[in-house]
């Protein structure tokens, strides 16, 4: 697994640039992924954010859309507002965790 | 050392790809691949359009969404469960196995957290999705708009669907 620099610290991805160590990340690093995908983080975008982190370190897997709306309470609609296309993927890229694997 | 910066490629350049999901029925267990699949291109961001028609019609008439069934006559692909033995066709029309049958998916689908017909369409349109009614079908089922969902964007003829999902891929459920 190739490892990067970004703000300054050194960490590792997988092949598409998703961070694989969920200790690796800080917020410091959020904000760097998250401006490479064209996304300015606003207070929301960091509710949602550490809902993700939370609820990762209970399920052990990254959270689908359907489960940050329904756990979470962030609607699919807001969602696809902060996190344009790919509200799914965006959110677990910035995160630091791995893509989600459920279908729904 | 090491490598230079990788961004995923998330496509945020707008790439056109469009989806056009006919939905031909109405059996629980045949409503589903039409909305996990919809459901999965809106979360990458792909216009989606879903065409309800014929039996299809089912999910979309708010009086029956919410009783969808699954009947296991005819299904040869039904096992007896944990094994890989066949359950006899024959004993699948007895009373009460339709019955039966539909509440052990929807105790399977609610298990895995799947949302509902009505809760999964709701959830394609929050996504963007479009939803349509076929109009031939809606003559025959005596239906005008006001049975049907209030978020289905119209009751639309055959060419005007050919017509708006043009360069669209194409799945036919």
């Amino acid at each position: 697994m190739p490892t990067i620099e970004i703000a300054g610290k050194q960490v590792t991805v997988n092949d598409e640039g998703f961070l694989t160590v969920y200790d690796e990340w800080s917020e410091d690093i959020a904000k760097v992924l998250a401006a490479q995908v064209d996304i300015e983080l606003t207070p929301r975008h960091w509710e949602v954010i550490h809902f993700l982190r939370e609820d990762f370190k209970k399920e052990g897997e990254s959270s689908t859309s359907r489960h940050t709306q329904t756990v979470g309470g962030f609607p699919i609609k807001e969602q696809f507002v902060l996190f344009p296309k790919k509200p799914a993927k965006k959110m677990s890229y910035i995160a630091g965790l791995p893509k989600p694997k459920g279908c729904v | 050392m090491t490598t230079p910066t990788i961004v995923p490629n998330f496509a945020s350049e707008d790439t056109g790809r469009k989806l056009a999901i006919i939905c031909s029925k109405g059996n629980l267990d045949m409503a589903y691949p039409g909305l996990i699949l919809g459901n999965a291109a809106l979360g990458e961001g792909v216009e989606t359009h879903l065409f309800f028609t014929f039996w299809g019609f089912d999910m979309i008439i708010k009086s029956r969404m919410n009783d969808l069934q699954f009947s296991p006559a005819g299904n040869t692909a039904m096992h007896l469960p944990g094994t890989n033995a066949h359950i006899p066709q024959a004993i699948m029309p007895a009373p009460g196995m339709t019955a039966m049958a539909t509440h052990m998916l929807k105790k399977q689908l609610d298990d895995l957290k799947i949302p509902t017909v009505p809760d999964f369409l709701e959830q394609i349109v929050a996504a963007g999705g479009h939803l349509w009614a076929c109009r031939l079908s809606a003559d025959m089922n005596n239906v005008s708009e006001s049975d049907l969902r209030d978020d289905v964007e119209g009751i639309i003829s055959a060419s005007d669907f050919i017509e708006m999902t043009e360069g669209a891929q194409l799945l036919f459920i």
